[in-house]
C-alpha cells in the first residue's frame, strides 16, 4: 500500500517536472476525480469504484471516486455536467438522467454530458410468484389483457422509476394503455420481490439480477427478460421476442461520461483506456459475480444509446401520465 | 466434514483473524466520531474487500458494523451526540449519568447489552434462521402500517415534558419527512426548486444537527460548571454483572423484541432501540427516573439495538433482501464472493455459514476489551476545557455530514437543525420525538398509500391478516388506553358527588 503510493507519488512528481519541457502535457498528468451521483456501498458505487481501480492501473493516475448525492441523482449528475473541461473530472451517469428531466427535476439532459463509454446494462424482468396462476409471459399477457383496468398490480420501485417504465413500455408493446396495470411504488426492488412472495403483488418488472436472490430459492419465477439476447447468468429466461415475439427492451444502464467539450485527446485516450478496462479479466470477473450485465458501447454507441434511451423512456413517461407537460 | 469444524477452520485463517482484529478498530475508531455513521463506516470498507478472501471480506463487514454501532453510543453518552438514530432513543439517558458523574456506568451498560443482545440475536440466526425467515415473508404493507404507527408512539412515552408536545414535535417531524421527491406519488413536495432538497432530509444530519450543535449552542449561552474533580474511571463491567442480575427481565424482553423487530426488513435497529425503550418505561416499577440517569432503559434498548442488527440478517441471507443500510451492501459483498444469498447458503455452503457465525460471536466478544480501551480513551475528552471541546465538536459535525455525501447542503442543515433544536429545547419540546418522526415518516406513509393501492381503497384488508389484526388491536388499544383512563379519572370525581347528592 505505501509502497505503491509512494511510486504513484513519485510518478506524479515525474510528470509535473516533465510537463513544463514538453510544452503540451500528457493527458493524464495528475489524479482524476470521478463522480458517483448515488451513495456509497450501492450498486453504482461498486461499478464505479471497480472501473476506477482498473483505470488507475491503465492510466498510470491515482483516480478518486467521489461520492456527491443529494436530490435523487440530480446533485451528481449536475456536478458532472457542470465541471470543468480539462479531463479531470468525469463520473458515472445513469438511466435516471434520461427521465428526471421529463419530469421537469432538472435542466440536465444527456446533451450536457461528453459519452465516454457503455459499461453495464441489467435489462428488465417479468417476475411472477413461484405459486401464482400464470406459467408463461404470453398467459400472463392474456390475463392482463382481459382484466379490467386497474385490476392487476405490479411494482419493482418508486413511482415514475426505471422499473415503472418498463411496465409501460410492455403495456404498450403488447397494446394495452400503459395505465392499466396499477403500479404500486415501493422502496426499491428487494420490497418489491418480498412482496410479490406475501402475495401482494401479481407481478414485478425489476431486473432479473434484483430477483435473483428470490429466483434461486425458488419463490419466484422470471417469465422472460425485456432484452435483445438473453443473459448470460440466466440462459433460461427467454427474450421477450423468443416468448411472444415482442422488440420490446429496457434496462438500467450505466456508463462514464464527462462534462460538455472534453479536449479530443482526452476522449481518445478514455475510449481506449475503457475498451480495455471493459475487456480484461478483472472487470469481467467483477461484474459477473455481482450479476451485472455486461454491454459495453464506446463514445460513439454511448451517444446513440443515450439518444435512444432518452427517446424511449420519454415515450413510456407520457404514456405512464409522469412527464410533465 | 462437520460443517461447524469447517466454520471453525475458515475462520483460524490468519488472514481472516488479522481483518476482524483490523475492522474492530477501524469500526470503533470511524463510529465514535460525531456525524459518522455505522453505514458510512461499511460503505467505506467495500473497497477493501475487492482485495479480500470471502470469508475474510464478509468478517470485515460484520465487525466493522458491530463496532461501529457499539461506538455510537460513545459520543452519545459524553456529549450528547448519537452516532446512530437507534442511539437517539437512549442519548439523553446516556448523557445524564455523565452529567451525575458516572458516565462509565452508562458506557460500560452500552457496551455490556451490546455484546449479550448480539450473541443472543446470533444465536435465534443459528437456531431459527427458517423460521425467522417466514415471520419477514408474511409481513405485507398492511402489516407495516400498524407497526409504523405503533413506532410512532412510542413519541409520548419516550418524552418526560407533556404528550401533548411530544406529539406536537413528532407531527413537525413527520412534516420534515415530507419534503422530497422520495414518497410513493414521486411528486417532490416542499423542495422550493432547491435540487438538494429533492432527495429529502436524511436523519443523519437531522439527528447531529438537533443533539450536537445545539448542545454546542446551550454552553455557549451558559456559564461552564465547575470543573468535575478529577477522579479514575470505576471499573467499567464490575458493575454490569449487578445490572445483569437487577434487569434481567428487561434485558431478555429486549433481546427478544429486538430479534423480532430486526427480522422484518426495513424495521431494523432504531425502531427496536426505541419500542424497547419506550416498554421498559412502560413496564418500570420506577418510570419517574427515566431520563434521570437511569439504567434500565439503556439495559433493555442497548440489547434490543444489537439482537435486531444480527437477526436483520436472516432475511438478507436467506432472500437477499436488506434488513437495513448495512446489509443492503454487505449482500453486494456477499454476491461478490460468490456467497450468493439463497437456502443454498444454509446447505451446500454450510461450512461457510458457520463461519459467518463464528464471526458475530467473536466480533461480539472481542468488543468487550476493544470496547474497554476506547471507552478509556475517549473519557479523556470530558477533562479538555470546555473552550477546546465546543468548537471540535462543531467542526466534526461540519465534516462528517459532508463527508456522507460530498455535499455542502447537509452541513447548512446540520446549522439549521441545530437552531431548531435549540429553540425547541429551550420551550420544552422534545427533540427525540422529532428525531423519531423524520425515521419513521416515510415508512407510515408509504405502508399507507400502498396499502390502500393494492386494496382498490378498502380499508378491511388493514383489519382482516391474522398479523395484521393483531397489531392493529394493539396499535388501538395502545391509542385509546390513555385516552380511556384519563376520561376516567376527569369524570369519576364528578360523578361521586352527583351519586351522592
Amino acid at each position: 500500500m505505501n509502497a505503491t503510493r509512494r511510486r504513484t507519488l513519485l510518478g506524479a512528481s515525474g510528470a509535473l517536472l516533465a510537463a513544463p519541457a514538453l510544452g503540451q502535457p500528457r493527458w493524464p498528468a495528475r489524479p482524476i476525480q470521478m463522480i458517483c451521483p448515488w451513495a456509497a456501498g450501492g450498486g453504482t458505487d461498486a461499478v464505479l469504484r471497480i472501473i476506477a481501480t482498473l483505470l488507475e492501473k491503465d492510466l498510470g493516475q491515482p483516480i478518486n471516486v467521489v461520492n456527491r448525492t443529494g436530490g435523487s441523482g440530480v446533485v451528481g449528475h449536475a456536478a458532472i455536467a457542470s465541471a470543468n473541461p480539462d479531463g479531470y473530472t468525469m463520473g458515472i451517469i445513469t438511466s435516471e438522467i434520461c427521465m428526471l428531466h421529463w419530469q421537469g427535476l432538472t435542466e440536465v439532459t444527456f446533451r450536457n454530458f461528453t459519452p465516454l463509454g457503455l459499461m453495464n446494462n441489467d435489462p428488465a424482468g417479468i417476475q411472477v410468484a413461484s405459486n401464482g396462476p400464470h406459467q408463461d409471459v404470453r398467459a400472463l399477457a392474456e390475463a392482463v389483457k382481459a382484466s379490467r383496468p386497474g385490476q392487476f398490480k405490479a411494482s419493482g420501485t418508486g413511482q415514475g422509476g426505471i422499473w415503472h417504465l418498463s411496465l409501460a413500455g410492455w403495456l404498450m408493446a403488447i397494446g394495452v394503455p400503459a395505465t392499466h396495470v396499477r403500479w404500486v411504488p415501493s422502496n426499491g426492488a428487494a420490497p418489491a420481490m418480498q412482496d410479490l412472495v406475501a402475495g401482494g403483488l401479481d407481478f414485478t418488472t425489476n431486473s432479473v439480477v434484483e430477483a435473483r436472490a428470490m429466483l434461486d430459492a425458488n419463490r419466484a419465477r422470471s417469465l422472460a427478460v425485456m432484452a435483445t439476447e438473453r443473459l448470460g447468468a440466466f440462459p433460461n429466461i427467454p427474450t421477450l421476442k423468443e416468448a411472444m415475439g415482442i422488440d420490446y427492451s429496457n434496462g438500467a444502464w450505466r456508463g462514464i461520461a464527462g462534462p460538455p467539450n472534453l479536449p479530443a485527446a482526452v476522449r481518445t485516450a478514455m475510449n481506449a483506456a475503457l475498451d480495455r478496462v471493459f475487456k480484461s479479466s478483472e472487470y469481467v470477473a467483477f461484474m459477473n459475480s455481482r450479476g451485472f450485465g455486461l454491454t459495453y458501447a464506446d463514445a460513439e454507441g454511448f451517444g446513440r444509446h443515450l439518444a435512444a434511451s432518452d427517446a424511449a423512456l420519454g415515450d413510456a413517461m407520457k404514456a405512464a401520465g409522469l412527464a410533465r407537460s | 466434514m462437520d460443517p461447524l469444524l469447517e466454520g471453525l477452520r475458515l475462520v483460524a485463517a490468519p488472514d481472516v483473524l488479522i481483518a476482524i482484529f483490523a475492522s474492530a478498530v477501524y469500526g470503533l475508531v470511524v463510529g465514535s466520531l460525531p456525524g459518522l455513521s455505522a453505514t458510512m463506516a461499511t460503505a467505506l470498507l467495500v473497497p477493501v474487500t475487492f482485495w479480500l478472501s470471502p470469508i475474510a471480506a464478509i468478517a470485515t463487514i460484520i465487525t466493522a458494523s458491530a463496532m461501529a454501532i457499539f461506538s455510537g453510543d460513545i459520543p452519545g453518552a459524553l456529549l450528547r451526540i448519537p452516532g446512530t438514530p437507534a442511539s437517539a432513543a437512549y442519548t439523553d439517558e446516556a448523557y445524564a449519568f455523565t452529567r451525575k458523574g458516572q458516565p462509565e456506568l452508562a458506557l460500560g451498560a452500552g457496551l455490556w447489552f451490546s455484546a449479550i443482545g448480539g450473541i443472543v440475536g446470533t444465536l435465534s440466526l443459528m437456531l431459527l434462521a427458517p423460521a425467522l425467515a417466514e415471520v419477514a415473508l408474511s409481513f405485507s404493507t398492511y402489516e407495516y402500517f400498524w407497526l409504523a404507527l405503533l413506532g410512532l408512539m412510542c413519541a409520548t412515552l419516550v418524552a418526560r415534558s407533556s404528550p401533548i408536545k411530544a406529539i406536537a414535535s413528532m407531527l413537525l417531524g413527520l412534516l420534515i419527512a415530507c419534503i422530497g421527491m422520495e414518497n410513493p406519488a414521486g411528486t417532490p413536495r416542499f423542495t422550493f426548486g432547491i435540487p438538494d432538497l429533492l432527495g429529502g432530509i436524511e436523519p443523519i444530519p437531522a439527528l447531529v444537527g438537533v443533539f450536537a450543535v445545539s448542545e454546542v449552542m446551550r454552553a455557549m449561552a451558559s456559564v461552564e460548571p465547575p470543573k468535575m474533580p478529577f477522579r479514575r474511571f470505576g471499573s467499567i463491567l464490575a458493575n454490569q454483572w449487578k445490572l445483569t442480575k437487577q434487569y434481567q427481565w428487561p434485558m431478555w424482553r429486549g433481546n427478544f423484541v429486538g430479534i423480532v423487530i430486526g427480522v422484518l426488513p426495513g424495521a431494523g435497529a432504531d425502531m427496536a432501540a426505541w419500542v424497547s425503550y419506550a416498554m421498559s418505561k412502560k413496564f418500570s416499577k420506577t418510570p419517574e427516573k427515566f431520563g434521570t440517569g437511569h439504567a434500565e432503559g439503556l439495559v433493555e434498548a442497548g440489547a434490543s439495538n444489537n439482537a435486531s442488527l444480527a437477526s436483520g440478517w436472516v432475511p438478507s441471507l436467506l432472500f437477499g433482501i436488506p434488513g437495513d443500510t448495512i446489509t443492503a451492501i454487505a449482500i453486494g459483498v456477499l454476491y461478490m464472493k460468490g456467497l450468493n444469498p439463497g437456502p443454498t447458503l444454509f446447505t451446500e455452503r454450510a461450512g461457510s455459514m458457520y463461519a459467518l457465525y463464528i464471526i458475530f460471536i467473536l466480533a461480539n466478544i472481542i468488543m468487550i476489551p476493544l470496547g474497554i480501551v476506547m471507552i478509556r480513551v475517549a473519557s479523556r475528552v470530558l477533562r479538555a476545557p470546555r473552550a477546546a471541546v465546543m468548537p471540535i465538536i462543531l467542526l466534526l459535525c461540519a465534516v462528517g455530514s459532508f463527508a456522507t455525501g460530498n455535499n455542502l447542503f447537509s452541513v447548512l442543515l446540520v446549522g439549521l437543525f441545530g437552531c431548531l433544536g435549540y429553540v425547541m429545547e429551550k420551550n420544552g419540546y422534545p427533540i427525540a420525538a422529532m428525531v423519531l418522526g423524520i425515521v419513521m415518516g416515510n415508512m407510515v406513509e408509504q405502508s399507507f398509500i400502498t396499502s390502500l393501492i393494492k386494496s382498490d381503497g378498502d380499508v378491511l384488508p388493514f383489519f382482516e391478516r391474522p398479523v395484521s389484526a393483531f397489531l392493529a388491536a394493539l396499535t388501538l388499544g395502545a391509542l385509546f388506553w390513555p385516552v380511556a383512563a384519563w376520561a376516567w379519572k376527569r369524570l369519576a370525581p364528578r360523578r361521586a358527588p352527583a351519586a351522592v347528592g
